[in-house]
């Protein structure tokens, strides 16, 4: 066990060693791998958060089917009662129109029936002046003997 | 066992226990050691060439290839390399994050080269134990020089050079880290004031300094004892190929095999414990007294 110069080499070459090493080597690859973890991490996140959005985004897709299939089926029924009440309606209309015009019909025959009346009395009232004429075998003055007449006429 | 075999078995084993050194001696100027008596002779001012190329070397092949992949690092689909990279700094910095409670932008890539450089160190234990050696014997035998003379220990870590080259450094930055955060009254009354109160303070003085010295000391020592061992027992398992006959080189070969095997895991966890240690040792450092 000789100890000598070496000894001072081996300092000296460790010193320079050590420090080559500390200001070269160690902090760009451990700055690349801390690098490289942030990175990962990042990706990761960024991961994690796409799935998130995914899941809303089919969450809110299942939401807005449900609603339109909702408001398809009220839709539909609306459009069934619609229709259903367009029909009531319908029917409402040619009911009241027939029943117009059976009013109408009968007013028109009522009216056609005086009609006929009034022309059937003129009728009776100059006959039966006439028929009276004869069996009188006189004049009768019509306007002398009016109240009589009317009177049968409204009789008839 | 003869002597002359005794002698070649302790020649060998000394010749690879013995420094490529480069000093000065008195009587030849400078120049590489050719003996180990040369080699200690040197004293102090010489220098162990293969302990510093080898541990340069794997220090810069190490920082070339961190380099590169810190240059062409990508935030996107890392590639193979960048994988493996990535994961060592998360291990490292999980390790800090773990016994490391302050905030301190050095000792997560102190930590990252103390275990790779030490690991990359620890290696060459791998490389079969003559090999290199060998090699460079005959490498060196071209320039006429006699191989019995070209030593070379390719260990960095197996030369308490290395090993207290780093924890040196540790200490430094312990003593720094404590007078820094601490102040010098801080760190004073941690070393005179624990743990008997003042009227201890002699007694603590030791205790602490004792305690404060134990940790460059144990690091070092645990990393080089290790190594050192585990060194030896290669050289020794290698005896078994001149110890004659191919049965004994048979199992000599297994043996280096299991050995190496084995030597895997305590290269390894060496080199882990040394970067615990040093996290740990730092963050004590960084502590204020309970």
């Amino acid at each position: 066990m000789n100890i000598n110069l070496t000894l001072f080499g081996q300092m000296i070459s460790f010193a320079v060693f050590v420090w080559f090493t500390m200001k070269y080597i160690w902090p760009p690859i451990v700055a690349a791998m801390e690098a490289r973890k942030n990175k990962i991490a990042e990706g990761l996140a960024a991961a994690e958060r796409g799935e998130l959005e995914q899941e809303l985004g089919q969450k809110r897709a299942t939401e807005l089917m449900r609603e339109a299939k909702l408001q398809a089926t009220e839709a539909i029924a609306q459009a069934q009662k619609r229709a259903a009440q367009i029909v009531d309606e319908a029917k409402e209309n040619a009911r009241a129109e027939g029943e117009r015009l059976i009013l109408a019909a009968r007013a028109e025959i009522e009216q056609e029936m005086n009609r006929a009346r009034e022309e059937l009395r003129e009728k009776v009232a100059v006959l039966a002046i006439a028929a009276a004429e004869k069996i009188l075998e006189k004049e009768i003055d019509p306007q002398s003997h009016k109240k009589l007449i009317d009177s049968f006429v409204n009789q008839l | 066992m003869d002597s002359s075999e005794l002698l070649t078995s302790q020649g060998y084993i000394k010749h690879h226990l013995t420094h490529l050194t480069f000093g000065y001696l008195p009587e030849k100027g400078f120049g590489f050691a050719h003996s180990a008596a040369e080699a200690k002779a040197m004293g102090f001012w010489a220098v162990h060439v293969d302990t510093l190329f080898f541990s340069i070397l794997l220090g810069v092949l190490f920082l070339w290839f961190f380099k590169r992949v810190a240059d062409r690092v990508t935030t996107g689909v890392p590639d193979p390399v960048q994988n493996f990279v990535e994961s060592l700094l998360d291990f490292v910095e999980e390790n800090v994050r773990g016994s490391f409670r302050g905030r301190n932008p050095l000792i997560a890539p102190l930590a990252l080269t103390i275990f790779v450089w030490v690991f990359l160190m620890n290696l060459m234990d791998l490389v079969p134990v003559d090999l290199l050696p060998w090699l460079f014997q005959h490498f060196m035998g071209w320039f006429g020089v006699d191989p019995h003379e070209v030593f070379l220990r390719v260990v960095p870590t197996a030369d308490p050079n290395a090993t207290f080259g780093l924890s040196i450094g540790v200490f430094f930055l312990i003593l720094y880290y404590s007078l820094k955060i601490k102040g010098i009254r801080g760190f004073w009354a941690e070393l005179a004031y624990h743990p008997f109160g003042k009227l201890g303070l002699p007694f603590n003085l030791v205790l602490e300094t004792v305690n404060l010295l134990a940790k460059p000391l144990s690091l070092s020592l645990r990393l080089f004892g290790n190594l050192y061992a585990g060194e030896m027992i290669f050289i020794l398992i290698a005896l078994m190929y001149s110890g004659g006959g191919w049965m004994m080189s048979l199992a000599g070969g297994g043996l280096q095999f299991i050995w190496a095997l084995f030597h895997i895991l305590v290269i390894l966890l060496q080199a882990f414990i040394f970067m615990v240690l040093t996290i740990v040792y730092l963050d004590m450092a960084h502590q204020e007294a309970h």
